[in-house]
């Protein structure tokens, strides 16, 4: 039997523009595909996510996936207090948010949601390089909400970069573990 | 060696074209180029919108009939898939100067392989005697009844001169097919630009001064002069680029 | 999983190189405009590693019109564009119809009219299938949903523009082209068997010359001789080749249409609806020339009502009137520009029209 209200889970990555929250995104796919689950993934459209921010939308599901587009989200990743302010409203009750406290100027408001904040940018400053900022938010992500496994995430940061950037595998499987490592404490 | 024999490369047929035309001469001095290339069989020629169109009709090969102005652009993708084959382009004014300007330009920069046949007979000559690009300045047209003004419709296009300074240019030359030394001369330049493509040099261009006694309101013999006293001081014959 | 099913993480508009050149594509000529931009940028690499030729056009114009000479020699060969660049291959697209040879053109459709915007929509629709540029003709249009349809969809077309000697179009729009989605790159199999090529154009050795043109002035009968034989390959390509998909229409008192990333969006909310109680269904053309009729008119004799929805003003609504022969209302949902339906949205639709 088919049905439309398969259990999607869809995120929103959003942050300055050169944060990565594109090829966060891309890494959760890449997860995704990793474990046989259906995801897309795209730059975001549309007018209520437009602003100084740049942002990705992951929507991730085991049945179909209807729409690419997110209006809603269960989970949001935010890297900025920009990024905390547009995306705080919209989310859905019981979601999550998964902050960049390093960047934000105040904390998640909503009792209804779930919020974790980790000094994503510090920790990349400590690892040696403040990009691999939106890496360690997916460490993050990935320790607080039941997703995805880290084995799959580490598997989607050898995938993605050995090509181009061989060198930055191992500077950002460090970055994924720090920030999942980081929730678990 | 002057040669009367119709080339294999043309058809045994009577052309449109009008008494004192230029186009019959330039097209069987390519005739003649390719036959004594040896490469009839492996020649794709493309046919332009104007008084050339027809001449799909006349050649012995194949040939593609394209739209205004895009000949070097369909010349571009034919090249690219057989580069082992002989590919030419045959333009009038109104083509390559005006609509194609851009693909013209571009075609050249590139430095595509192939030999470009420009017939210049400063009118629009299909279309009933209109301003062409290469109008010259005063010279009176449909279009320009008063005469071609510079404040107005600017001055002629010289394309050899603007295509002289693009580094993917191989070969360029202004000939006329106006005298019977001219003609010699021209049948030289067209060789060379064919000869130039089967040694890979690339894109040659060899522009044809040529008549057009009906738009011009002219007896033959007079175009002939129009040519040789109007059109050659403002479009010196020689070669502008040989690489 | 094994190599050939393993799946791969593309954008929308790869996904569509990645089938052009596993089918055969050997030529791409194109111009930057977003949002197809990767098309070119992939293929600036891929088809030279696939032995291809790959060259970026000083104009749309040009782009079509060395794509109309690469068809001439035989070879598969494509374009790709949005909106306004389309708007420039018009002309050549004509007379590559005319001269009836194969190729294949993607528009990843944006808002416009005019320069409009880089967003998604469906504004072209018209364009694409009442003939964009001069003159009487068709192109086979296909219009891909998901990732995986425009993947097999990119294959078929090169089969379609052989088969038929027709240039193909690839319908998508800026959602389609930038989501990224992982795809099974299935083998390329071909639809047909190969006819042979006797129009190319490679000198005539052994042969006697050939002319490929669009000009047909002498006898004065000729260009309608052209034309009926136009209309008879448009008629054999319209009983053989409208294709579309029928969901949950058995028993729909509302029948829901779009197509491409529309009617994706549209089956998500028939879903809801059905959870609702509600009994909806939906068609969905995968040509939309030739437009599947038949699917409408059978939908009429037990549907109360249609209900379609594009990112437009209101275009393929008409085929669905046409097609429908106007037995029951057609309700309309959309706006061009950049405008986009959510499921919840559509929903709503589908809700308020749903008979009493």
């Amino acid at each position: 039997m088919q049905t439309g209200t398969e259990i999607e889970t869809r995120i929103v990555i959003a942050g300055f523009g050169g944060q990565g929250v594109v090829l966060a995104g891309n890494l959760l796919a890449q997860a995704c595909v990793e474990e046989g689950k259906n995801v897309t993934m795209m730059v975001a459209y549309g007018a209520e996510m437009r602003g100084g921010t740049a942002n990705s939308t992951v929507v991730i599901s085991g049945g179909t996936i209807y729409s690419p587009v997110v209006t809603r989200p269960t989970i949001a990743v935010v890297m900025n207090t920009p990024s905390l302010e547009k995306f705080e409203p919209l989310v859905t009750a019981g979601g999550l948010i998964v902050g960049n406290g390093s960047m934000m100027h105040r904390g998640v408001q909503r009792e209804d949601l779930k919020s974790v904040t980790i000094p994503a940018t510090e920790i990349a400053h400590r690892l040696g390089n403040v990009r691999v900022a939106n890496v360690v938010i997916l460490g993050a992500l990935i320790a607080t909400a039941d997703l995805l496994k880290l084995k799959s995430m580490e598997r989607a940061i050898e995938i993605l970069m050995a090509q181009k950037k061989a060198a930055l595998v191992a500077l950002n499987l460090e970055a994924l573990r720090a920030g999942f490592a980081e929730c678990r404490r | 060696m002057t040669q009367f024999k119709r080339p294999d490369a043309l058809y045994d047929v009577p052309t449109h074209y009008c008494p004192g035309c230029g186009h019959g001469i330039a097209q069987r001095l390519v005739g003649e180029v390719i036959d004594e290339l040896g490469v009839r069989e492996r020649t794709v020629g493309t046919a332009p919108v104007g008084c050339a169109v027809l001449m799909y009709d006349y050649f012995n090969c194949d040939v593609i009939e394209c739209p205004h102005g895009r000949s070097p652009a369909v010349a571009t993708g034919i090249k690219r898939m057989r580069p082992d084959r002989v590919v030419f382009t045959y333009q009038g004014d109104g083509d390559l100067a005006a609509i194609g300007t851009a693909e013209t330009i571009h075609t050249a920069n590139r430095g595509e392989n192939l030999t470009v046949i420009f017939v210049n007979n400063a009118i629009y000559g299909m279309t009933g005697g209109q301003m062409a690009p290469t109008t010259m300045l005063g010279q009176t047209t449909t279009t320009t009844p008063g005469g071609r003004g510079k404040n107005r419709e600017g001055g002629p296009l010289r394309i050899c001169e603007l295509l002289s300074s693009l580094d993917g240019v191989c070969y360029l030359e202004r000939v006329s097919v106006s005298t019977p030394k001219d003609i010699g001369l021209a049948k030289k330049a067209i060789r060379k630009a064919f000869t130039n493509q089967l040694e890979e040099k690339g894109f040659s261009l060899v522009e044809v001064l040529s008549m057009c006694p009906t738009d011009w309101k002219m007896t033959p013999v007079q175009a002939v002069e129009f040519v040789e006293t109007q059109m050659k001081k403002v479009f010196p014959l020689g070669v502008y680029k040989d690489k | 999983m094994n190599a050939k099913t393993a799946k791969i993480l593309l954008k929308g508009n790869e996904v569509m190189c990645e089938a052009a050149v596993r089918a055969g594509c050997k030529f791409f000529a194109g111009y930057p405009i977003t949002p197809q931009n990767e098309v070119p940028e992939y293929m600036s690499w891929r088809l030279l590693q696939a032995g291809g030729v790959f060259v970026q056009a000083e104009s749309e114009i040009a782009a079509i019109n060395m794509v109309f000479g690469a068809a001439a020699t035989g070879f598969r060969c494509m374009t790709s564009s949005s909106s306004p660049g389309i708007s420039l291959k018009q002309e050549g697209i004509s007379y590559i119809t005319a001269a009836e040879l194969p190729c294949v053109i993607a528009n990843v459709q944006r808002g416009g009219p005019g320069l409009g915007n880089i967003r998604a929509a469906q504004g072209d629709y018209f364009q694409a299938v009442k003939g964009g540029g001069h003159g009487d003709y068709r192109l086979i249009v296909l219009a891909p949903s998901t990732m995986q349809e425009l993947y097999s969809l990119t294959m078929n077309a090169f089969d379609y523009a052989d088969h038929y000697r027709n240039p193909v179009m690839i319908l998508t729009d800026g959602i389609l082209g930038q989501m990224v989605e992982p795809i099974v790159p299935q083998e390329y199999q071909p639809l047909f068997d190969p006819a042979p090529k006797d129009y190319i154009l490679d000198g005539c050795q052994g042969r006697k010359p050939r002319i490929v043109k669009t000009l047909h002035l002498q006898p004065a009968e000729a260009l309608v001789e052209v034309n009926r034989r136009l209309v008879a390959k448009y008629a054999r390509i319209s009983g053989e080749l409208k294709l579309s998909e029928e969901f949950l229409t058995d028993d729909a008192h509302l029948v829901v249409s779009g197509y491409g990333i529309t009617a994706q969006i549209a089956k998500g909310a028939v879903l809801q609806a059905r959870d609702k109680g509600l009994k909806v269904g939906l068609i969905r053309p995968i040509t939309v020339w030739p437009f599947p009729e038949e699917p409408y008119l059978k939908a009429a004799k037990t549907a109360e009502k249609f209900l379609v929805v594009e990112m437009s003003n209101g275009q393929m609504v008409e085929d669905v009137r046409l097609a429908e022969q106007c037995r029951r209302p057609v309700e309309f949902f959309g706006v061009g520009g950049g405008w986009y339906p959510t499921i919840e949205e559509v929903l709503k639709r589908i809700e308020d029209h749903y008979p009493a």
